[in-house]
């Protein structure tokens, strides 16, 4: 496969989590679509990693086109992290206003 | 048309289409299933590039543990579709439209580029496990020790933001 066709197809997912976020009002869906747009960017980091195997300075040193994956990894714990940490903030969200409308958070500027 | 093109095309229309069922099922657990679709193909797509390790880490991570959290959450607050809060159409039409644009805008922009280099497929090394592992533990072993100083934080933000008081 070229890398023209991982770049649309990220490109596409990247879009329809933002579409998600913009249309959407539910706070978990919207964090789901936040989801969605890492991992379409992991997918494009994979591509362009395996797009560097074939070049000579991936022959020369084998550590360099794992550097990408290495890189997919650590976007994958950062967004365990994340996940925790916004899971909880809904939680609370929930807790305090009994809804998970996006629209209730602007009770914040008051 | 190879086996490795029917399977990237297949994969990639069940990305695309599990995307969209996911941003119009009301109910949010047929969301979270939904997403877990996406999941799996994405994960097809790392196998197909012979990225083992990632292709099984984000089952793993992904699908595992990160849509159990959804999962629990969404049934922890009883939400189903009759809850689910609804933009007005104008505001949805209006943000279909504007990511719509910004598809249209970037694919335009990179498929003008004349270079198309190809991806290796099914092959290389660099993805097993043993490879990664090595990098990891050589060049990058102070980023995956700072990793798990953000994952004790996080922790406790959690414990502490969700505590009732």
């Amino acid at each position: 496969m070229d890398i023209k066709a991982y770049i649309a197809l990220s490109l596409i997912l990247f879009c329809t989590g933002i579409v998600g976020v913009l249309v959407r009002r539910n706070a978990i869906i919207i964090f789901m679509c936040i989801e969605l747009m890492l991992n379409s960017v992991n997918l494009l980091l994979v591509a362009f990693s395996k797009m560097h195997a074939v070049s000579a300075a991936a022959k020369a040193s084998s550590t360099f086109a794992a550097d990408a994956q290495i890189f997919v990894f650590f976007i994958m714990v950062v967004a365990a992290a994340e996940v925790s940490v916004g899971l909880a903030i809904i939680v609370m969200l929930y807790r305090n206003t009994h809804s998970i409308d996006i629209n209730f958070l602007n009770r914040l500027k008051n | 048309m190879s086996i490795i093109s029917i399977l990237f095309y297949f994969l990639s229309f069940l990305a695309v289409g599990s995307a969209i069922m996911m941003l119009i099922s009301k109910n949010p657990i047929h969301s979270i299933l939904w997403l877990i679709v996406i999941f799996f193909a994405i994960s097809g797509h790392y196998v197909l590039m012979n990225a083992q390790f990632l292709a099984i880490v984000n089952i793993i991570v992904y699908a595992g543990a990160i849509m159990v959290l959804f999962l629990f959450v969404v049934m922890l607050m009883n939400l189903n579709a009759e809850t689910e809060p609804v933009k007005n159409h104008r505001l949805q039409l209006i943000g279909v439209v504007s990511g719509g644009l910004l598809l249209l805008v970037l694919l335009s922009a990179v498929m003008k580029t004349k270079a198309n280099l190809p991806v290796q497929m099914v092959v290389g090394e660099e993805g097993l496990i043993q490879n990664l592992g090595k990098t990891l533990f050589t060049y990058y072993v102070v980023p995956f020790e700072l990793s798990s100083i953000l994952f004790l934080s996080a922790m406790v933000g959690a414990v502490v933001i969700s505590k009732k008081d």
